[in-house]
């Protein structure tokens, strides 16, 4: 967190020294003081910074790639006939987790290709998700297992 | 210019899938396919066109703004879609017939809506459910 209040801050003077404060100028001095950081680490420390970082934003653009296909995708279904899919509910077991961490894979579920969580259970042990192509139920859990679960957790944890 | 080109890009694609979020709620056969139409296409059309605002303005006080409200969309548009399909499901709307399973049958308690997690057993709740 340090590190990262670090990295902002040295964007915020690039964006303040060069001409014009912009949007832009700020997400270059902060891709430019990240890399900075990252050579000055036997200096500064903070190794875990630089790899979560990293880890956040190859998650986000998995995310953003994710939100396109499952859109290309639900367009795809809502303009062929509806006799192309096989919906399902589905019992998804979950790792123990946080409040936090649960929302977030629900919201992240939500907004993925072909599933949709309708609840999670009181226990929070199983979240039940609506798919929309249930051939190999087994096959559609494993795949929301590892596709979304496991990074998701690497990133937040 | 360039940016005037991005804005009118965004502002197509938000526009398209608007329309076809409008279009899934009337063509999709049951309520769940019908969230899943609404809550994907829906998120992505308005957060397209919010992006669109922050593109065509250029500055930075509306950027962020612009990108604030694409966060908060996208934590809780997913949670009102998950709102809907258990109040549904609760009230007992049927899925579509062409649904291979449902996991989730019986699995809430009539009365405290609990859901568990393993198979239930018949409760007490469930013949008060049935006699009245």
């Amino acid at each position: 967190m340090r590190m990262f209040v670090a990295n902002l801050f040295l964007a915020l003077i690039w964006a303040m020294i060069t001409e014009g404060f912009t949007i832009g100028q700020l997400g270059v001095g902060f891709v430019g003081s990240y890399f900075l950081l990252w050579f000055l680490r036997p200096l500064v420390g903070g190794s875990v910074y630089f790899l979560k970082m990293w880890q956040v934003v190859t998650f986000s653009i998995f995310f953003i790639k994710e939100l396109i296909v499952a859109n290309l995708r639900i367009a795809y279904h809502v303009i062929t006939p509806s006799s192309f899919f096989k919906p399902a509910v589905l019992a998804v077991p979950l790792e123990e987790m946080s409040d936090l961490e649960a929302t977030l894979l629900a919201n992240v579920l939500t907004l993925t290709p072909g599933s949709f969580s309708v609840d999670l259970s009181s226990d929070r042990r199983v979240l039940y998700v609506h798919v929309m192509d249930a051939d190999d139920p087994d096959a559609v859990r494993q795949q929301i297992k590892d596709q979304y679960e496991k990074p998701l957790l690497e990133v937040l944890r | 210019m360039f940016f005037e080109l991005i804005t009118c890009f965004l502002l197509l694609i938000g526009a398209i899938f608007s329309f076809i979020a409008a279009l899934g709620i009337v063509r999709m056969p049951d309520l769940f396919t019908r969230m899943q139409a609404a809550a994907k296409t829906g998120t992505l059309g308005v957060g397209c066109t919010i992006l669109a605002v922050a593109t065509f303005f250029g500055d930075i006080g509306v950027a962020t703004r612009a990108g604030l409200v694409i966060l908060f969309l996208f934590l809780t548009s997913p949670i009102a879609a998950h709102m809907i399909a258990r109040a549904g499901y609760i009230s007992g709307v049927a899925l579509w017939s062409g649904s291979v399973t449902d996991e989730m049958r019986d699995q809430y308690d009539p009365v405290t809506h609990h859901l568990s997690s393993e198979p239930r057993k018949k409760s007490d709740n469930d013949s008060q459910m049935l006699g009245m």
